[in-house]
């Protein structure tokens, strides 16, 4: 099955009632498969005028107690922004997919990319966290489209798949456990659905229609919902928790995976398509004896810090193998100021070859 | 004030409200009111959207399921909601700049689609948020804070916009006429289908104040004066320069959700 399938399929599995979206390659694929799909479901399928009506009227059918999903790209994610910071601000859980390609602009809409790695985190105005998953798989377009959802519901935040064209328009055989961890959302009634007593809690979210006669504004709002648009102590407590929610969870929310690194003297950190040529390579020098190392990040947002000190403290040098000019080599570059950090960056809008990485390597190493 | 319009608002520290002395937005907003409750509507059978402006503030006064969304972004938002909920009514509000400007792709598309939803277009001839700035309905050579030498720009007609794009119900009517933007309202939420009702209001704050058209008394005054209704238009000529009042459009036509539902049905006897 192909990539972009996997994860409509990963979507209908997680419980998506609803899909906005606006075609954009090189995840059309997503919409397509959802409009056959989710009327079989008795689900919402909505082909929208664009894509700040696409995430815009996601973020209605959540609030109206659906699991919501868009798919897009590049261009369409610059687009949907505006509505990722409503979200953020309005803590309405929903998926968006960014099938990444090359850009910026129209760039090269056929040809992969991971350059909105740092787009995702900081694109939005203002204060926040988000999640960001990155799939190096067909299997985990489905697995992480579900993650995604879980993740959604549990921390009322929208959740990003950061896939790309690589992976989207992979087919590989997968598996489908028959047991699915599914997280339903807290729809408790409360008068206090924007906030808690805890400074980094998630409030249970009545949805319209429960009788909670809900107050859901974009602006600067109390835990009720009212408009405290001139409070700085309003705004002190809400921008904090929407951060704290986040970053004090991240045990729970970040997931790595690292291949060798136990004794590894040279670490490779990579993610999605990227990180599997960085296994690659890893495969082939520990076959020429040279002890090399994978830390590989399914959860790029927030970032884990912890585990990338861990993984690094023995490593004499770390490799950072990504497609675009360098980006999530910054974060690593931050928390390993100490180390020597190098960038293997490709921007030509093709996949980055084991090859590549591996000669690189030796430049640095011989 | 009418005990019936206290109990469906919020009463706790929300008021005074923020609009300026004079503002029609109140004017209608009662009428909204009143229309629901004759309507047979309680409270948690309506979701009231809006984007962002002085008109979209409304529903943060109404003690209902209330949706403040992003500027020009209420019609997209309330499709979400829709369509995971057809049960409920949903009511629009939106301004001129919000609705036609920012807005405007949204609102053409929405009308096409042909969603169950009712959309009143408060319609004050300016943006009065940012300060009196020109908006898409802000007639050529009248005065606002970006067009200090008169509006370069023509201006929308939004009922005839919402006529061409599809709507199946149209109607204006301005804040003079308060029983009769009621009886619209009324319509327009009965109607299944997209409905658009325009509501020609005073903003003599700034529009009023920049184009000299005295206080808000004297800016009723003149909706009054200059009024026609639509049995009265009989030829072209005679809506010139007036404020055509009543239902301008009244067509059946598919409904969205409707139509979705017989797609789902055909998808699963397959």
């Amino acid at each position: 099955m192909q990539g972009n399938i996997a994860c409509a399929e990963g979507a209908l599995a997680a419980g998506c009632q609803y899909y906005a979206g606006y075609p954009i390659t090189p995840s059309s694929e997503i919409m397509e498969h959802l409009s056959n799909r989710l009327p079989e479901v008795n689900g919402v399928f909505m082909q929208m005028e664009d894509e700040i009506a696409s995430i815009c009227s996601m973020i209605g059918a959540s609030w109206a107690g659906a699991k919501a999903m868009t798919a897009t790209s590049g261009p369409g994610f610059s687009l949907m922004l505006e509505g990722l910071g409503y979200a953020l601000m309005t803590e309405t859980p929903c998926v968006i997919v960014n099938i990444q390609r090359a850009g910026p602009a129209t760039g090269q809409a056929t040809r992969p990319g991971q350059s909105d790695i740092m787009q995702a985190r900081w694109g939005a105005h203002g204060d926040y966290r988000i999640i960001g998953l990155s799939p190096w798989s067909v299997q985990e377009m489905y697995d992480l489209t579900i993650k995604a959802f879980n993740l959604a519901e549990q921390y009322r935040v929208p959740v990003i798949l950061l896939a790309d064209e690589v992976v989207g328009h992979l087919k590989e055989s997968f598996i489908i456990k028959p047991e699915l961890e599914i997280f339903i959302r807290d729809s408790t009634m409360t008068d206090k659905p924007f906030g808690t007593e805890q400074d980094d809690g998630v409030p249970p979210m009545p949805a319209f229609g429960q009788g909670a006669k809900l107050l859901v504004t974009g602006s600067t709002h109390n835990q009720f919902g009212i408009r405290k648009v001139a409070d700085p102590k309003v705004q002190d407590i809400l921008v904090n928790r929407l951060c704290n929610k986040i970053d004090r969870h991240k045990k729970e929310i970040c997931e790595t995976e690292s291949y060798l690194t136990d004794d590894a003297e040279y670490l490779f950190v990579s993610f999605g398509i990227s990180a599997r040529s960085a296994y690659a390579v890893v495969k082939q020098l520990r076959n020429q004896g040279i002890k090399a190392g994978l830390l590989r990040y399914k959860t790029i947002w927030p970032f884990d810090e912890d585990e990338l000190k861990q993984t690094a403290q023995n490593c004499k040098m770390i490799f950072v193998p990504e497609m675009n000019r360098g980006q999530l080599v910054l974060e690593i570059q931050r928390v390993l100021c100490d180390k020597q950090v190098i960038s293997i960056p490709k921007t030509q809008g093709e996949a980055i070859y084991p090859s590549e990485i591996s000669n690189e390597f030796k430049k640095y190493t011989t | 004030m009418n005990q019936e319009i206290l109990d469906r608002l919020r009463m706790d520290d929300r008021f005074p409200h923020i609009l300026c002395p004079g503002c029609g937005i109140g004017s209608a907003m009662n009428a909204m009111i009143r229309a629901i409750a004759e309507s047979g509507l309680t409270n948690d059978d309506i979701c009231i959207i809006s984007g962002i402006g002085c008109s979209s503030r409304v529903p943060g006064y109404i003690d209902a399921d209330t949706f403040h969304t992003l500027h020009g972004r209420a019609i997209p938002s309330a499709t979400g909601v829709k369509l995971a909920h057809p049960d409920k009514e949903m009511i629009i509000i939106a301004g001129d700049g919000d609705l036609l400007a920012i807005g405007g792709n949204h609102f053409i598309h929405a009308a096409r689609r042909n969603l169950d939803m009712t959309v009143i277009l408060i319609n004050n001839h300016n943006y009065g948020m940012t300060g009196g700035q020109y908006s898409p309905t802000t007639p050529q050579g009248k005065r606002a804070k970006t067009a200090p030498y008169g509006c370069v720009e023509r201006a929308f007609d939004a009922c005839e916009m919402g006529i061409g794009s599809g709507a199946v119900f149209v109607a204006r009517s301005t804040t003079y006429h308060t029983p009769h933007l009621k009886g619209l309202i009324k319509q327009a939420m009965k109607k299944n289908g997209f409905a658009l009702v325009e509501v020609i209001s005073q903003c003599p704050t700034l529009y009023g104040r920049l184009n000299r058209m005295g206080d808000a008394v004297k800016m009723l005054e003149y909706f009054k004066e200059n009024s026609i209704t639509v049995s009265q238009v009989k030829e072209p000529k005679d809506a010139e320069g007036k404020i055509v009042i009543g239902v301008l459009h009244d067509i059946e036509a598919p409904e969205y959700y409707e139509s979705y539902r017989k797609v789902c049905e055909h998808a699963q006897r397959r």
